[in-house]
């Protein structure tokens, strides 16, 4: 996330003992993440960069670093875009029916189920889907194959457990859930009842009011959302070492058996043969992630950013 | 186009809360009808049962006849969307849309109706809609800049070129000079004198020199009591109103006496 530390544009200094406390925690705070973010990026990137520069055999055959990490990157974004592609619109959806369309007795307990996702630890997701979600996809896979397998997403062989990308990313999709649901819905319900009405009395439909009132109010939020729940998929571990079957390379076959895995997940395998090269170039990868993350994280604030001082005067 | 309203022994509910009880009255076509009354009598929230805005509030509803021109607003085949459409709204404080340009908000109503425009008539809407709302000398250069850039008094009359470009039936207003100035009022008041010709026009003011002022016919809401519903105490023409009002109760509030 973008953190504008520390935005004081007074000139004078705040004279009042609350006020002096109060600004002094704020920056503090401020200041706090700033360094925790620089020391791991300080960190990854001490440890990281020689790991760019390892004798060939740490590169696990893939000659050099770029070979090596290449896959991985190609994996993790897959995933992270199937988990977006699927759980975003849903999660819209679910936010836009609990904060305006539900009567309030039904979206109060669903909004808390939608909440308790959240709390499942990361290994039960993974568990749940090796173990139960991966199989029972396999007939569809089998389908897919069948009938748009001219299309390289499934171009098979089906994986007879269905331990896939697409499994991968689905699981993802529904632990990214909760996290995009409940700040968008957060969100949706904040938007002033001044522009609902304004739209409502034009004769705008409910449909046509979220529209018009609801999602131009809600938009750098709902992006908010969205980052949050990206950085969730980028960075998932545990499930994706558990249900996705790795070892192959750059491909968009989605229901195969070979599969390029994600950098998170790879490091989580990998961790243990912990050589000092090997160690290197695993935390080389993690500061590829962490670039990776905060490109997208600035890319999207830029391009709302844009919107919004299009906007304004 | 201008449309009589007809209303009869309405009751309007906030769930089980009876709000404002058995209103009956009859609005003129093509004039100004004002609402005047404490706060807290209804009177708002009987505007708002004028063109079914009340129940978009959760738990709201009313009992009785609201009758435009002979159609009936509350018939369970009435789409309360398609009311909204005929009869257009200002609110107390304006409320243009915030990531939209001028131009775009005069249109935002027009564009609802799903109809592809072409950019002539768009821009013929745009104009003749600022012009009735005497905006379109102060805007005409810079429709593509956004409508919250405006002043309150500006944006307001953006709200009312707002409404009235997709052509209603009835404007109804809600206090729309409260939150303005004396100069942005004035302007807003020789408007409402203006639109009066081609509209029908309802609002609810708290400024009874206003009702005076810009009024053909005036209704007076009061509380029976505390905590009692609200119920219409008085409806005559504004002259009678402020002169020789026919309940004590009307005399006592105009003459500054109580509320």
């Amino acid at each position: 996330m973008s953190t504008t530390s520390a935005s004081s544009t007074r000139n004078t200094a705040p004279t009042q003992t609350g006020d002096r406390v109060f600004s002094g925690i704020a920056r503090t705070a401020g200041l706090a993440i700033v360094v925790a973010l620089a020391g791991v990026f300080v960190f990854l990137a001490i440890e990281g960069i020689p790991g760019f520069f390892q004798p060939e055999q740490f590169y696990k055959g893939a000659g050099s670093f770029w070979g090596y990490v290449d896959n991985l990157i190609f994996g993790t974004v897959l995933v992270a875009t199937i988990a977006l592609i699927v759980a975003v619109p849903l999660a819209f959806g679910i936010a836009l029916v609990v904060s305006h369309y539900a009567p309030k007795w039904i979206a109060g307990p669903v909004a808390y189920v939608i909440d308790l996702l959240a709390a499942v630890p990361s290994v039960v997701f993974g568990l749940w889907g090796i173990n139960l979600f991966a199989p029972k996809m396999v007939p569809l896979y089998d389908w897919l194959h069948e009938h748009l397998g001219f299309l390289p997403f499934f171009k098979g062989p089906v994986n007879p457990v269905g331990t896939t990308l697409l499994t991968t990313g689905l699981v993802l999709a529904i632990m990214v859930l909760p996290i995009i649901t409940a700040i968008s819905r957060e969100v949706f319900t904040q938007t002033p009842v001044l522009h609902e009405e304004a739209a409502l009395a034009l004769g705008a439909t409910r449909w046509e009011m979220i529209r018009l009132a609801v999602f131009p109010y809600a938009r750098s939020g709902m992006v908010s959302a969205v980052m949050l729940g990206l950085g969730r998929a980028l960075g998932e571990t545990m499930a994706v070492a558990m249900v996705l079957s790795g070892g192959g390379g750059i491909s968009f076959n989605l229901i195969t058996n070979s599969n390029p895995t994600s950098i998170a997940a790879n490091i989580a395998s990998q961790y243990k043969e912990n050589t000092p090269g090997t160690l290197h170039v695993l935390i080389a990868t993690g500061l590829v992630l962490f670039l990776i993350t905060f490109l997208v994280n600035f890319a999207a604030r830029w391009i709302v950013a844009r919107n919004e001082r299009r906007m304004s005067r | 186009m201008a449309k009589s309203i007809d209303v009869s022994e309405l009751d309007i509910y906030y769930g089980d809360f009876l709000a404002v009880q058995g209103v009956n009255m009859t609005i003129q076509a093509k004039s100004v009808t004002a609402f005047i009354g404490p706060s807290g009598c209804g009177k708002s929230t009987f505007l708002r049962s004028l063109n079914r805005m009340h129940e978009v509030i959760p738990g709201a509803r009313v009992e009785g006849k609201v009758m435009v021109d002979g159609q009936s607003l509350y018939e369970p085949n009435v789409d309360p969307v398609a009311v909204r459409r005929q009869i257009g709204m200002v609110f107390q404080r304006p409320n243009p849309f915030p990531t939209m340009s001028i131009y775009e908000n005069v249109l935002a109503g027009n564009r609802l109706n799903a109809k592809k425009m072409k950019k002539a008539e768009a821009d013929e809407i745009v104009e003749s809609s600022l012009r009735g709302a005497n905006l379109w000398t102060e805007v005409k250069d810079r429709l593509g800049r956004p409508g919250m850039g405006l002043s309150g008094g500006q944006q307001q009359r953006l709200c009312i070129a707002r409404a009235i470009a997709v052509q209603p039936e009835v404007l109804l207003m809600d206090e729309p000079c409260s939150a303005l100035d004396p100069i942005s009022t004035s302007a807003i008041e020789d408007l409402i004198h203006e639109l009066k010709t081609e509209y029908t026009i309802v609002i609810v003011t708290h400024n009874m020199q206003q009702a005076a002022r810009v009024s053909d016919e005036t209704g007076f809401f009061n509380l029976k009591a505390a905590g009692e519903p609200g119920h219409l105490v008085e409806f005559n023409s504004t002259q009678k109103m402020f002169a020789n009002p026919d309940n004590e109760s009307t005399e006592a509030y105009i003459s500054g006496r109580f509320g």
